[in-house]
């Protein structure tokens, strides 16, 4: 049964396979970055979930000066705690010979003949310590790594004021340090900040810690209370130097990996669904056009018996084709775009297995959108054909009602030339579709816009924080506050060019029941290094009086300028304060506070001291510098600003850039489809009328001019709309990116619109060379004797 | 009550004061104005009348293609003007040959699964290559209607028309588009399958000529019928004057 219509089906297809392709390009494209997207995002939550579950990643944490054992009983006691670890963690210089730059780590002591109860290890290779060994360490995988260690290797370290070497014994990886930073940076580098782990007792020997620790992590039963837990906890360890308890949302490592699957959330959610729903809308419109032009054909199956349903189902088949072909193409494209991503995340997720999964949900989302818009497309251009009598439908569609356009009605009609004429009436005859094929050509651009932005934004970013707001060669840290005369000193060494003091504390900032842990940072009323930015983006004074915060950190608080904040800080005697807030500065990165380096020091009953400073050097210094430094047991953290640029590029930039790069090929490739779709469609329109003109004895120039000529202006009239959709859609992104760690600022180089403008040019330019092809081949008898 | 209306097996169709209008903006056109009148089975009928004279509309509607605005129109004993759009289907699928002056076959399909398309959902078809016999045409059936002439492409319309068996073959125009030499062709395939098979055929035409080839001649005017002539001794198609 209708097996001359299956027929039909498949020759009908072979004969626009050019643009069947284009649609399904448009569609694999939508369905490629939604299953790219959606499954990095998915993947790594997963791998984070099952991470955190097996190696018990604690829920509760602190830190303290020293406590004894004893008090650990105390801590397990509190309601709601099912298990404690408590450890000694030690910071410490690490010399690695071949780095002319210093490295900080940790040193984390293990609990000597048993397992950790919390924050186990993942042992990647090698083995455990042994109960009291001496002299061997575990060695995070990512330092490791980024210096070639391997099983045996020694590392030299400065611990507590003693130079030791230490041995490897094994590679491992902590639900800790996903994400590793060290103090004071703000990006990871895997090759200045490491993490060790070794036998409890051997520490403690070697930092002075015997029978006592400074870290605390505690497991918290299911849907117990984890403020009271935190509360409680404090009030334990008060009497020890305990810092403010801090739950898993505030651990540094998950609350970077939190926030980076957060952003990738909005960006997997964001970009994909635009584009899922741009190529959708495309193929809805293009569909419904595809099946237009056959209208005669549906008209005469109609009047030789073929009822309705049997028209829709041939019509759905062709589509459904072309639906299943798109799907697996995306479906391939986007699992393995995805794996690729996935795999460029191990850059800075250290996870012990990152694997590439999507869900079978979206995976059958992006597919039946894509496939209802196309079928709801097809319906549409089916019931318009099939509504009318099929008498009807088999005429040629009976010329409309063409009127003079609104630009001749303006009197401009001199100027028209009469194929110029032909032109804008067509534009103008068709309201609807001059609107959605001008729609739909600015939609690919904007995506196209959308794709770009993401790169200037991030490049715009880098230059506030490293041009305008921190402008220091190096940021030093010291291990405890000093004396400002230390300044002096610094000043001394090698290359040193300018020096500007740094005051960090940190604090607890409330206002109500709104809660953040951060630091403010003191620094002169008039800095040159370190320097705050107002809203406009230009460098401000920093207020004589009261705090400046960051308008993230103002918003996290609801505090605006004029509020009084509570100030705890974490520090000492740590004091509890009252300060206004005098200004609210712009950062994209972080959430920090300002002061005054003299009024914080007087609010914190101190004399001139300093916990840093930042510095400008000269660059043909750096090496005796760092010499220096490394030798200056006080200077806990040196971060070279220059590198930490180098390596927001290298990681954040190059995995980000990767994806925008997918992103412009798929946007481009959309483009080039839709326009030439609608090319391709207006040629099988008006193959008749054109062949007539040729007949009349216009030349194939002058044909070309009809037929592009709509094109142009429905182009023409494009490229504002999609630069305006574009713009919105950044706005938008720019909005959701909005997270504590990292703000994208709605910023679009005038060279993302000119290269936007281009491939949407460039599209149109290829388009019409391959439909003008087609208009070659023009069989002026055949198209005057009416055979299609 | 309708049963008891006269009507019988010999009549294939009977209309009833069929009117039709068409809304066009803001003007009506009356493109039938009552047409009253019976189409007796098997006769080769040929409506003949000026452009805009409602031959067209009247074919359409009683080809299941279209509907009246007022009036009736009976199939043999059946109100037609009564069926749903899944009646009217099936009545054009199982009873109803079109064959229209612009051919509408295919262009890619070849001229053999042209007919096919049309047996493929037909109940007692002929095989469509019998089809193509009938109209001397089983030497072109791989051709696609592009390698076609206008006569050919139109003797493949009529192949596929007849190939279901239909009751009626609908006609519009069906040498419009043809030289008088090929149009005698096309005229005499119509012929005998009017004879061969007792199809009841009915043919719009421009050509007064070829009246001289029916059973009867309706002549239609400003969407009336204006004189009926019934032709006894019908001409063949090959003596017909264009």
């Amino acid at each position: 049964m209708m097996e001359a219509l299956n027929k039909k089906l498949v020759r009908d297809l072979w004969n626009i396979k050019g643009q069947m392709l284009a649609i399904i390009m448009v569609m694999a494209c939508g369905i490629a970055t939604f299953i790219m997207s959606f499954g990095v995002s998915d993947s790594l939550t997963l791998s984070r979930d099952v991470y955190y579950d097996r190696y018990q990643f604690a829920d509760v944490f602190a830190q303290l000066k020293r406590a004894p054992y004893g008090v650990r009983q105390q801590i397990l006691e509190i309601p709601g705690v099912s298990a404690v670890e408590v450890r000694v963690v030690f910071g410490v210089t690490i010399q690695v010979d071949n780095m002319v730059e210093p490295a900080s780590g940790k040193l984390i002591s293990l609990p000597d003949g048993r397992t950790p109860l919390l924050n186990n290890l993942y042992l990647r290779s090698g083995r455990m310590i042994l109960p009291d060994e001496q002299g061997a360490i575990l060695c995070s995988e990512a330092f490791a790594t980024a210096h070639g260690f391997t099983l045996g290797d020694r590392i030299s370290m400065v611990i507590n004021g003693h130079k030791r070497s230490l041995s490897i014994v094994g590679i491992v990886l902590s639900p800790e340090y996903v994400y590793s930073l060290g103090p004071g940076a703000m990006f990871p580098d895997d090759k200045r900040f490491g993490v060790f782990w070794m036998s409890q007792r051997s520490l403690e020997a070697a930092v002075d810690m015997n029978g006592a620790f400074n870290d605390v992590a505690i497991r918290q039963d299911r849907g117990s209370n984890t403020a009271v837990i935190k509360q409680e906890l404090d009030i334990v360890l008060k009497p020890y130097g305990g810092l403010v308890a801090y739950a898993r949302d505030e651990q540094m490592s998950n609350w970077f990996v939190q926030n980076e699957l957060d952003q990738l959330r909005v960006m997997g959610l964001f970009a994909p669904v635009i584009f899922l729903a741009v190529a959708a809308f495309l193929i809805n419109v293009v569909m419904t056009r595809q099946v237009a032009t056959q209208r005669v054909q549906i008209g005469m199956l109609k009047a030789v018996g073929y009822s309705n349903g049997e028209i829709s189902r041939h019509y759905l088949k062709m589509v459904l084709m072309v639906v299943v072909v798109g799907s697996i193409v995306g479906i391939a494209a986007g699992v393995w775009l995805g794996a690729g991503m996935t795999n460029m995340y191990t850059d800075f997720f250290h996870f012990p297995i990152l694997q590439f999964s999507f869900s079978a949900e979206v995976m059958i989302f992006s597919v039946l959108f894509c496939t209802l818009a196309a079928v709801i497309g097809t319906l549409i251009a089916i019931g318009q054909a099939a509504t009318l009598p099929p008498a009807e439908a088999m005429r040629p569609e009976s010329p409309l009602q063409f009127r003079r356009t609104l630009l001749e009605r303006m009197g401009l009609e001199k100027y028209f030339s009469p194929l110029f004429r032909i032109v804008i009436r067509h534009v103008e005859r068709r309201p609807v579709r001059t609107l959605l094929s001008t729609l739909g050509v600015g939609l690919s651009m904007s995506i196209l816009i959308f794709a770009l932005f993401m790169e200037d934004s991030i490049t715009y970013l880098m230059e506030v924080q490293f041009d305008m707001a921190q402008r220091q060669d190096l940021s030093l840290g010291f291990t405890h506050p000093r004396a400002i005369s230390a300044l002096e000193e610094i000043r001394l060494m090698p290359g040193v060019i300018k020096v500007e003091p740094l005051r960090r504390v940190a604090v607890l900032l409330k206002s109500e029941h709104y809660a953040k842990r951060s630091s403010i940072l003191g620094i002169r009323p008039n800095p040159d290094l370190h320097r705050i930015l107002d809203r406009d983006l230009r460098a401000a004074r920093v207020p004589a009086q009261g705090l400046a915060l960051s308008s993230k950190l103002a918003e996290v608080l609801h505090v605006r300028r004029g509020d009084l904040v509570t100030v705890e800080v974490l520090e000492d005697r740590r004091p509890i304060l009252k300060i206004r807030v005098a200004e609210i500065v712009e950062e994209f990165i972080g959430l920090n506070a300002f002061m005054d380096i003299d009024q914080l020091n007087r609010h914190l009953n101190e004399g001139p001291v300093i916990t840093g400073a930042s510095i400008m050097v000269d660059p043909l210094w750096n090496g005796p510098l760092y010499q220096k430094i490394k030798e200056i047991p006080a200077i806990a953290s040196m971060n070279i600003l220059r590198k930490a640029r180098e390596i927001f590029r290298e990681v954040m930039g190059e995995n980000l850039l990767k994806m925008v790069a997918i992103n412009v090929v798929f946007a481009s490739l959309i483009s080039f489809g839709v326009i030439y779709n609608t090319a391709r469609i207006a040629l099988s329109e008006r193959g008749r009328e054109l062949a007539s003109l040729r007949v009349l004895g216009l030349t194939r120039g002058e044909v070309a001019y009809i037929l592009f000529g709509e094109m142009t202006i429905i182009i023409l009239m494009a490229i504002p709309v999609g630069l305006f959709i574009g713009y919105m859609m950044v706005l938008g992104m720019a909005q959701s990116m909005d997270t504590e760690l990292f703000r994208l600022p709605a910023m679009v180089d005038k060279d993302t619109y000119g290269l936007s403008v281009i491939v949407v040019v460039l599209s149109a330019v290829l388009s019409f060379y391959l439909v003008w092809r087609q208009v070659e081949n023009i069989d002026l008898v055949s198209a005057q004797k009416g055979v299609e | 009550m309708i049963e008891n209306n006269g009507l019988n097996d010999n009549i294939t169709f009977r209309t009833e004061a069929l009117t039709k209008d068409y809304i066009t903006g803001e003007t009506v056109v009356q493109a039938l104005r009552g047409v009253t009148l019976d189409i007796p089975k098997g006769d080769m009928v040929v409506l003949l009348g000026p452009s805009g004279s409602g031959k067209s509309t009247f074919l359409n509607i009683i080809g299941g293609l279209d509907s009246p605005t007022s009036g009736e129109v009976y199939f043999k004993k059946d109100r037609l003007s009564d069926y749903s759009e899944q009646q009217l289907t099936l009545f054009r699928r199982h009873n109803v040959g079109f064959v229209f002056q612009a051919y509408n076959l295919v262009p890619s399909l070849t001229a053999l699964e042209n007919v096919a398309l049309v047996t493929d959902i037909s109940l007692d078809p002929l095989p469509p290559m019998e089809a193509m016999k009938a109209v001397n045409m089983e030497n072109r059936a791989h051709h696609f209607p592009s390698q076609l002439s206008g006569g050919e492409q139109q003797r493949v319309a009529i192949a596929r028309a007849l190939a279901k068996r239909p009751e009626v073959l609908l006609c519009d125009e069906p040498t419009g588009a043809l030289d008088s030499e090929t149009g005698i062709v096309v005229l005499k395939a119509l012929r005998d399958v009017n004879k061969d098979y007792g199809t009841t055929t009915i043919i719009i035409t421009h050509n007064a000529a070829i009246a001289d080839m029916a059973d009867r001649v309706i002549y239609f005017a400003d969407g009336q019928v204006v004189n009926i002539k019934v032709n006894d001794n019908p001409c063949a198609p090959e003596e017909i004057v264009w």
